[in-house]
């Protein structure tokens, strides 16, 4: 078995126009940098992408943004991108927004094969607004839909030619449970190893879910907030 | 208008009387903003574990120069270092023990809090909506919800009012209050005023409140 392809253009061949497409990373750290400058050499339109943040001007999904290739965003913060807004202010782009727990659970439902769940979060808000409530045990709770995605672009520290992958420190976050959740989930790592050179009790997301993947062509991994010591946290 | 000065007093007595709120032990959750300074006065020898909605448990100090990881933020993405016992999960992990009621304490900030508990702290209608994040989640999950936050606006207006006007991150949730002027627990019977600051008294602290407060029997002079 073999998932390898050759670089990031190979990977996103058939991301055809309208295509739905989740991005792994939370706001820049672990986001799929390779496959997002490859989607935007391919210049497929009307996409709509399922990612917690949308980038900021200029990198990560703020890249399709300003490449006009997206009809909707959905996400959880979208703060730290001015090109978005005016977008969303003129009506160029849908955007929905979604208590960041519930996108993930909604998320990895969908990878589950749970068509819905109840939840407590934003009962009473306008994110339960026209949705179905029931009590259970004296409680509120909101149904919610599970999301799935033609695709998920997920991005690892370590990972194999079968597709078995380990992330590194807080550049998890969304990328296992999107990797499970779309028809086809391709693969970016830093480091692409043979079969058996991970450890399969360490492995966090298992091939079965990664159709493709390739070792990226070039990592900037760009800080959105350098912080150091000195400053105010810490002792 | 207020002096930056003035500012960062009022933010001190603030972050100083949530962190009398710490015990050993605690898994806590702290908002981006004013919250995230509570880990600066974790008291001496006390073990707490800051939780991180992006997937982290042990938050430590900013790292030093040369040494930040890009791989590494916390939910502000800011760069942050790890304490020993660090672990890392995915985001639906994460919101599962926020969900599921593990996280002992969550402090944020908010716009506005009302006399029933209800907060809001994520959206201003006609501006642009930046998003709520994780704070629905925290706020309807935590064990225990204090806000962090200045009493009144900028202009003098309350922020603590009968009902909450601009659009809800969650009803009936919050536990505690903590301003500069005052410590304040939502209970059944209302907002319950337990401690005001040094040199008010409770009529004050009334005067720049909207909703009603009860004061407490005991009530105490904050410390800070």
């Amino acid at each position: 078995m073999n998932k390898v392809v050759a670089s990031a253009d190979e990977a996103i061949r058939d991301v055809g126009d309208g295509s739905v497409i989740m991005l792994g990373g939370f706001g820049l750290c672990g986001i799929p940098e390779n496959l997002i400058r490859a989607l935007v050499r391919k210049g497929s339109k009307n996409l709509t992408t399922i990612s917690n943040n949308a980038g900021v001007d200029g990198f990560g999904v703020g890249l399709l943004l300003s490449a006009g290739q997206l009809r909707r965003h959905i996400g959880t913060y979208v703060g730290e991108n001015k090109l978005l807004e005016s977008m969303v202010l003129t009506g160029k782009i849908q955007l929905d927004l979604v208590p960041q727990g519930t996108f993930s659970e909604r998320i990895r439902a969908g990878g589950a094969g749970i068509p819905a769940f109840f939840t407590p979060t934003g009962v009473g808000t306008i994110v339960a607004e026209g949705k179905e409530t029931r009590e259970f045990d004296g409680r509120i709770y909101v149904m919610e839909r599970a999301l799935t995605a033609d695709f998920a672009f997920v991005k690892a520290w370590k990972g194999d030619r079968m597709g078995n992958l380990v992330y590194r420190k807080t550049a998890r976050n969304f990328n296992p449970i999107m990797a499970t959740a779309a028809k086809v989930t391709i693969a970016e790592v830093e480091h692409l190893v043979e079969a058996g050179e991970l450890d399969g009790d360490l492995v966090h997301t298992p091939s079965v879910y990664v159709k493709r993947i390739f070792q990226g062509e070039m990592f900037e991994k760009r800080i959105e907030k350098r912080t150091v010591r000195k400053s105010v946290v810490g002792p | 208008m207020n002096k930056p000065g003035k500012d960062i007093e009022k933010r001190e007595r603030i972050v100083n009387r949530i962190a009398r709120e710490l015990r050993d032990g605690f898994y806590v959750n702290l908002g981006i903003g004013m919250p995230t300074l509570v880990a600066n006065h974790v008291p001496p020898g006390m073990e707490v574990v800051l939780q991180s909605e992006n997937g982290m448990l042990g938050i430590g100090p900013y790292p030093a120069e040369g040494e930040e990881d890009c791989d590494l933020i916390n939910a502000g993405k800011e760069t942050v270092s790890e304490m020993a016992g660090t672990s890392y999960f995915s985001s639906a992990d994460s919101f599962a023990m926020i969900r599921g009621a593990h996280v002992d304490l969550s402090v944020l900030g908010a716009m506005e809090v009302d006399e029933s508990g209800s907060l809001a702290n994520w959206m201003i209608p006609g501006k642009m909506v930046k998003g709520m994040g994780g704070a629905m989640d925290l706020v309807a999950g935590a064990r225990r919800v204090v806000v962090a936050m200045e009493h009144t606006t900028r202009e003098g207006a309350p922020k603590i009012l009968k009902k909450c006007t601009l659009p809800l991150t969650g009803v009936g949730v919050v536990d505690t209050i903590v301003t500069e002027m005052a410590y304040i627990r939502v209970t059944e019977r209302g907002l319950v005023l337990e401690e005001v600051a040094p040199g008010l008294t409770a009529e004050d602290v009334q005067r720049a409140t909207e909703a009603r407060l009860v004061v407490s029997d005991g009530l105490r002079m904050m410390e800070s």
